[in-house]
């Protein structure tokens, strides 16, 4: 990839996270979504763009949804991909992150994605790599790639996200997703309410700009859209919820709540969803939920951001 | 680093000499002989008096860091005694006080005389600090009286904060028969569980799990309890918050006898330096608010918190360059302290170089009550020499300690310290010259 850096259309080599990220950029991803969403609507959904670009994916926390995203987007995109996934790989052998990223420097690989449990981690990365390094999930720190999807389900649906009114629900405390949707939104001119219980509420948060509510009725009578967070299940056991019973009683969403609503918000979710906890099937499956496309526009947000930070000149 | 033997007779000629506690703030001549200072002013050197021209460099009583980790014994790759000395000599402090979370753990009364013996060879005094509890795990209370006739001068279980209020009660009232100090690290552990940097914006920001400052402000407010009631001597290490400096200043004027210590770091540093996740800023207590750390400015400006200690805690490359959440706590301070404090402290008025001296000087050495040096007649050589206007950036490739886990590194500090004269002794980054 000798190509100039010059005149990216990025600022960042990297996409660590939407933190920072100018409203303008984020519209070039998604415009660029949306062109890489033409290829999958193709009977033959492949194009040469990455040819002999190699894409590592590194998944050091178990995902289905989000690696076999980027598999497709790479597949897609005719780059070649090495899977390196944490169980029967050396780290649990004991090898350092450090160890990791100098073995992948030495291979040459020219796209590294990552998912982590650790904050950071693709910053560590980043810093030590001449690599491009792609945040796929770190910790409760960001999650860029789902939110520029949700951004686009949402754009597509409403047209512009400008003036949006999107609440965001559950354990805003441990969500990644919620992190980079709150700076993707704030970006693109959206208002942004959390909701949840006080538990799973991070300090300080309204810092960030936003509403923040323990009613859940509330936002659903302000919102246009509800990103219903997927609920760990392990929550309970730290104190931090009495019981999943009582969350769903109080929090879940369903039919019947949505119905006190004057107009049913657009129902978005990361997956994958805990029938009957966080949101009822009813509702997931309802003409209100768009969870499905967020699906078909992960694949295309990825081949996007692969395309505009290893090969960005097929798009200038 | 290997210390110089100093001439009979010595004369320190144009230096500034600084001595809170005799109102001396001058520029003159330092006449040494043998290990005493002989003359304070103006020293007509005579023919067989060798000089060293300090070209300014400020002379004042020795600093002594209450709150140094020298890893020796269990972690020696980390630090040794020998290189804490080091560091310590290059950062001008003349004497620290080891903690004992060592391997084994300083709480027995062999292991502590080993410490000081081993110490013996560097003109850097070592002293231990004794465990409050048998391997620091908060049940049996050491045998406080044998290790303080071994040398211990306090008894903390630093790094683990005395989760039994009984046994700490305890700790508190055996302590009135050896007249040392209780150290307490308040953290209340179920509240700080898991945490890796204060609790905040900067937290949540960073995805981080946070260290509350309520974890702090509830352990010490038990803990001056514990004082108030049992008549103990409390000593607060590295405090953070401006809740913890409350409730200290309060129990203060109702009594209580506490004293306090502030890092560096917590004074010159907040939160917002995790940005970037570099472990360096990772430590225990956390880096706080702003609003903190300019209470503890206060405090240390009007005496609540009387000592300021770098909690320097070295650690190797593999504990530090890892993912955040993955580093171990801990940051470099010996030889960064003089100098943040000098540029950041008395630089931006917010300390007189007397309170400065005091505060690394005076403060520490009568919370222990070990006698304090002073820049007269007849008294030990003790001295601190630092240059207020020397200008330099932390390089890390220059530590002389065998660690590189400073949050400072590549910062420009103006003013420096050179090193120390112990007795008839010499030791320091630059090296003496007569």
């Amino acid at each position: 990839m000798d190509h100039e850096r010059k005149n990216r259309p990025l600022t960042s080599r990297h996409l660590l996270g939407l933190e920072g990220l100018a409203a303008e950029e984020i519209k070039t991803i998604l415009d660029a979504s949306e062109a890489m969403k033409e290829i999958l609507d193709r009977p033959i959904k492949k194009v040469p763009t990455l040819r002999g670009v190699t894409v590592v994916n590194l998944f050091f926390e178990a995902s289905t949804r989000t690696r076999i995203s980027f598999e497709l987007a790479e597949k897609r995109l005719s780059a070649d991909l090495v899977n390196f996934t944490k169980i029967g790989s050396s780290v649990s052998k004991g090898e350092t992150l450090l160890d990791t990223a100098r073995n992948i420097e030495a291979m040459r690989v020219e796209v590294v994605v990552i998912r982590h449990q650790s904050p950071g981690a693709p910053g560590f990365l980043a810093d030590r790599l001449h690599s491009v390094v792609i945040n796929a999930g770190d910790g409760a720190h960001e999650h860029p790639t789902q939110a520029l999807l949700d951004m686009l389900t949402l754009r597509q649906k409403f047209g512009d996200l400008k003036g949006l009114r999107v609440a965001i629900l559950g354990d805003i405390s441990h969500s990644r997703v919620a992190m980079s949707n709150v700076y993707g939104l704030k970006a693109m001119g959206a208002e942004v309410m959390l909701c949840g219980p006080p538990t799973l509420m991070p300090r300080n948060i309204d810092a960030l700009g936003v509403k923040v509510s323990y009613k859940v009725d509330e936002a659903i009578a302000w919102a246009d859209a509800l990103n219903v967070l997927r609920l760990q299940l392990e929550r309970q056991q730290s104190a931090l919820l009495p019981s999943l019973r009582e969350y769903a009683l109080t929090f879940g969403i369903t039919l019947q709540r949505l119905g006190k609503a004057k107009r049913t918000p657009v129902i978005l979710h990361p997956g994958p969803i805990n029938r009957g906890v966080e949101i009822e099937s009813a509702v997931a499956d309802s003409d209100a939920s768009v969870i499905l496309d967020q699906v078909t526009n992960g694949v295309a947000v990825r081949m996007a951001v692969l395309v505009l930070l290893s090969a960005p000149e097929v798009l200038m | 680093m290997e210390s110089y033997i100093l001439p009979d007779r010595l004369c320190l000629k144009n230096a500034r000499l600084i001595d809170p506690a005799l109102n001396l703030d001058q520029v003159g001549d330092l006449l040494l002989e043998r290990g005493i200072i002989t003359s304070v002013g103006s020293v007509s050197a005579s023919g067989n008096t060798l000089s060293w021209n300090l070209n300014g460099a400020i002379i004042c009583p020795g600093f002594f860091d209450l709150h140094v980790h020298l890893r020796e014994p269990g972690n020696e790759v980390a630090e040794t005694i020998r290189s804490g000395q080091e560091s310590a000599a290059a950062g001008g402090f003349t004497a620290v006080a080891a903690m004992p979370n060592t391997t084994p753990p300083l709480d027995q009364a062999g292991v502590v005389r080993w410490v000081i013996e081993q110490a013996s060879f560097f003109p850097v005094s070592v002293y231990p600090v004794a465990a409050i509890t048998r391997g620091r795990k908060g049940e049996e209370l050491t045998e406080m009286v044998e290790l303080r006739q071994s040398g211990a001068i306090a008894f903390s279980d630093d790094g683990s904060w005395v989760l039994s209020a009984e046994v700490m009660r305890r700790a508190l009232e055996y302590s009135l028969l050896v007249d040392a100090p209780i150290i307490s690290h308040a953290e209340e552990p179920t509240l700080s569980k898991g945490g890796q940097m204060h609790e905040g914006e900067m937290s949540t920001r960073l995805g981080l799990p946070g260290l509350p400052r309520i974890s702090e402000d509830v352990a010490t407010l038990r803990d001056l309890m514990l004082a108030e009631y049992t008549g103990g001597r409390l000593h607060l290490a590295h405090v953070s918050t401006s809740g913890a400096l409350a409730a200290l200043e309060a129990a203060q004027a109702r009594g209580v006898k506490v004293s306090g210590e502030a890092t560096p770091h917590h004074l010159v540093l907040t939160d917002g330096a995790v940005v970037g996740y570099d472990t360096s800023t990772k430590m225990k207590p956390p880096l706080r608010e702003a609003e903190d750390a300019s209470s503890l400015w206060k405090a240390i400006k009007s005496g609540v918190i009387a000592a300021i200690a770098t909690d320097h805690a070295p650690h190797t490359s593999e504990d530090k360059e890892v993912p955040y959440d993955e580093a171990s706590f801990g940051a470099l301070g010996l030889e960064t302290a003089v100098a943040l404090l000098w540029d950041h402290g008395v630089g931006k008025g917010l300390l007189d170089p007397f309170e400065m001296v005091r505060r690394f000087c005076h403060g520490p050495r009568a919370i222990v009550g070990l006698p304090i040096p002073a820049l007269k007649e007849g008294a030990p050589v003790e001295l601190t020499v630092f240059h207020p206007d020397e200008e330099w950036q932390v390089d890390k490739t220059r530590f002389y300690s065998k660690s590189v886990n400073s949050p400072f590194v590549g910062w420009k500090l103006t003013g420096r310290p050179w090193g120390i004269l112990k007795g008839q002794r010499w030791a320091g980054r630059v090296e003496p010259k007569f």
